[in-house]
């Protein structure tokens, strides 16, 4: 027992020993090839064989659809375009995120793996990421969708899905018979993302056709497929004929589908689910970010800058526009808005913009920042009727 | 008024899955044993009604599995409970857990398997649970929409309902299972087999609780299937029973009524502002307001099942 002690105690001095070593080789090197960084100190250099990659996911992505799924592609798509070992991701999965105990500990388990990154990929591991962050300085954390930036080993990552939003607004809005038009939405107008969502597809949808107006019900869970159909049925029952939403589920497509009705699903192409009735669906390329990310981490340049990746970065896209159920000219509209999106010529959230009240929100010539857009949108446009 | 129509007819599609739920939780409580695990058999029978569907494309077939991974979780509670005399509490709690997680196990599988990563139901399968259509009765204005308008599953939960209450009430078994969960020892000096009615009552309730699942899996994604379907609706089926005071005729009435309040948010008209937070709140709510008035009547027939969740041990009569 006693010979096993020391043998333990010595191989792990000699652990310590090795890391101590290649820490400060590490930070030799970092130092190097940043020194020109004005902005934030760049993170040390990690050799590609060394490194190690935590994933929090909040559901599994062995689900096959749905936001982790998207986000787990991206993973992936990073690993293969990187050449990284399947036992360099190092993954834990449904992770709670209003479980502050649970997310912890499983950072706690990456750390112990020896990752020198982590990426959480959902909305609430924020203040548990941003108190590791302090207590681990040598390690990244990266914060998907959140607002916590340190300057030193924390950024957050999130995109303009607005823009992807207001491209399915174009579909929706040249399809609708009833200009009537269904948006099940999992939060309330107090929910930033969703309701910049909402106002992105209502813009869309009013520069094809001003007429029609976009009914949003609220389940308030971010899924809940029960609620989900639920929400989607009433909407039409009360006329809609194009059934929009943002939650996780690809049943309000599945419902307008029963239904003969239409719509636009969210995170994957949902014309697999509803072939008869899905248009197209805003989807993200995660794969984009994380290969950019890792690839900085093994040159030595990753900073603590924020990452707001968009339609021409190719972070946020549509999913094939479904031919056989879109009415006839979509594919060219949507052609068109991407090219000024992409080219810069045409913001979605320019002024002038009045609520749905008839108020001024932004003026003629003014345009809204990302941080209104992503913090601080908590009102629907013109055009969104809402209960 | 056509707003109402559609609203009472969302009700009643969303109450039907709690019915199912309540109905078999009903039927194990009244044998004097409380089981959480109903979250978790309608999860287990939620998959064994999708994948036999799946792979048979037969509806009777795919009810018939449901009904009987339900039973076969009910059999392990009941063992632990009736034959080793285990708490029914713990136990019921980790069957959810457990009925849960392997629901998920087999679907994730079945979704690896299957093409573009999507189970989806074979249209004839479907359409054999659309919406039923009665020449004339379907057609009555108002009526024919709020009565004879559902998919077969419907009608299949209220007949259950019907069923269970004329057996409680007037047949000797139900009186047999009415005496065992009031007083096992009195009925086990009455001639009463206790072991044999729990075993019984407790199996049929958690096949009935299966089939909730797969109303839930085989109508809500509309022939794909949908990850976690179930989502804490078992949990809401335990409270309606309590709601229901213990009664399976109650019960077609409570399970509607939290099925309109799951569905009145979406049915509000345009103006009427309230927080989310209320909506969510309703149901249990007015669950704690029932519990309330029943605790204040305490009539007799409202009273739970005296003998619910007591270990029953033949030699301490």
């Amino acid at each position: 027992m006693k010979k096993w002690s020391k043998i333990l105690a010595l191989t792990l001095s000699a652990a310590m020993l090795v890391c101590s070593f290649a820490a400060c080789s590490n930070t030799g090197s970092g130092t190097d090839e940043t020194g020109g960084d004005a902005q934030a100190q760049a993170m040390p250099a990690v050799a590609k064989a060394d490194l190690k990659i935590g994933v929090i996911h909040i559901t599994d992505p062995a689900e096959g659809s749905g936001f982790t799924y998207a986000q787990d592609e991206g993973i992936k798509e990073m690993q293969k375009n990187l050449g990284l070992e399947d036992s360099q991701i190092i993954r834990k999965i449904n992770i709670t995120d209003t479980d502050a105990a649970a997310t912890r500990t499983a950072i706690e388990e990456c750390l112990e793996e020896g990752c020198q990154v982590i990426f959480g990929t959902s909305y609430n591991y924020k203040d548990v990421m941003a108190e590791m962050a302090e207590e681990y300085p040598d390690v990244i954390f990266s914060h998907c969708s959140g607002n916590i930036n340190n300057g030193k080993n924390m950024n957050n990552y999130f995109g303009a899905i607005y823009q992807a939003r207001y491209l399915t607004g174009i579909a929706a809005g040249m399809k609708t018979e009833s200009n009537k038009i269904g948006f099940v939405a999992a939060m309330d107008v107090n929910n930033s993302e969703v309701t910049g969502g909402i106002n992105a597809f209502t813009l869309g949808v009013k520069s094809v056709n001003p007429d029609a107006q976009v009914y949003v019900r609220v389940t308030g869970q971010w899924y809940d497929p029960n609620a989900e159909r639920q929400a989607a049925q009433a909407l039409l029952d009360q006329g809609c004929d194009v059934i929009a939403q943002h939650c996780d589920s690809s049943v309000p497509q599945e419902t307008a589908q029963a239904a003969g009705k239409w719509g636009c699903g969210y995170n994957s192409d949902m014309s697999i689910q509803a072939p008869n009735g899905h248009l197209t669906a805003p989807i993200w390329h995660w794969g984009v970010y994380y290969t950019k990310a890792v690839q900085q981490i093994i040159d030595g340049t990753w900073t603590a800058t924020n990452y707001f990746g968009t339609l021409a970065d190719g972070l946020v896209d549509i999913s094939p526009l479904n031919t056989a159920v879109a009415a006839p000219g979509t594919q060219e509209k949507i052609d068109e808005a991407r090219a000024q999106i992409e080219a810069g010529t045409l913001k979605v959230f320019a002024g002038p913009l009045y609520d749905n009240a008839g108020n001024l929100k932004v003026a003629e010539g003014q345009e809204m920042t990302v941080e209104e857009i992503t913090q601080n949108f908590t009102w629907y446009v013109d055009g969104v009727v809402a209960n | 008024m056509d707003l109402i129509i559609n609203f009472l007819v969302a009700a009643i599609v969303s109450g039907t899955p709690l019915l199912f739920g309540t109905l078999g939780e009903i039927l194990t409580e009244k044998a004097g044993h409380l089981n959480l695990g109903v979250e978790g058999m309608m999860a287990i029978g939620a998959i064994a009604g999708f994948y036999t569907g799946y792979k048979t494309n037969s509806v009777l077939l795919a009810l018939l599995m449901s009904f009987a991974a339900g039973m076969l979780c009910a059999l392990i509670y009941a063992f632990l409970t009736i034959t080793l005399k285990a708490t029914h509490n713990v136990t019921g709690l980790t069957l959810t857990i457990f009925g849960s997680g392997l629901s998920s196990f087999i679907a994730f599988s079945m979704i690896q398997n299957a093409e573009n990563g999507v189970p989806v139901l074979d249209r004839s399968f479907t359409s054999s649970l659309a919406n039923i259509h009665i020449p004339f009765l379907s057609d009555i204005p108002v009526l024919g929409k709020l009565l004879f308008q559902y998919n077969p599953l419907v009608y299949l939960g209220v007949v259950i309902a019907i069923v269970m209450a004329v057996y409680i009430k007037r047949t000797r078994a139900g009186l047999n299972l009415t005496a065992v969960g009031e007083n096992p020892g009195a009925a086990d000096a009455a001639g009463i087999n206790v072991t044999l009615v729990k075993y019984v009552h407790v199996l049929i309730g958690g096949g009935i609780c299966g089939l909730g699942g797969a109303y839930m899996a085989l109508t809500i994604g509309n022939g794909s299937w949908v990850n976690n379907v179930v989502n804490g609706y078992g949990w809401i089926a335990v409270a309606l029973v309590i709601f229901a005071s213990w009664n399976p005729a109650k019960a077609i009435g409570g399970a509607f009524v939290f099925g309109a309040f799951s569905v009145i948010r979406y049915y509000m008209p345009t103006g009427v502002n309230l927080p989310t937070a209320f909506y969510n709140m309703l149901p249990f709510l007015v669950t704690a307001i029932v519990l309330v008035i029943s605790s204040v009547r305490k009539k007799k027939k409202h009273v739970e099942p005296a003998a619910i969740g007591a270990i029953y041990f033949r030699e301490e009569r």
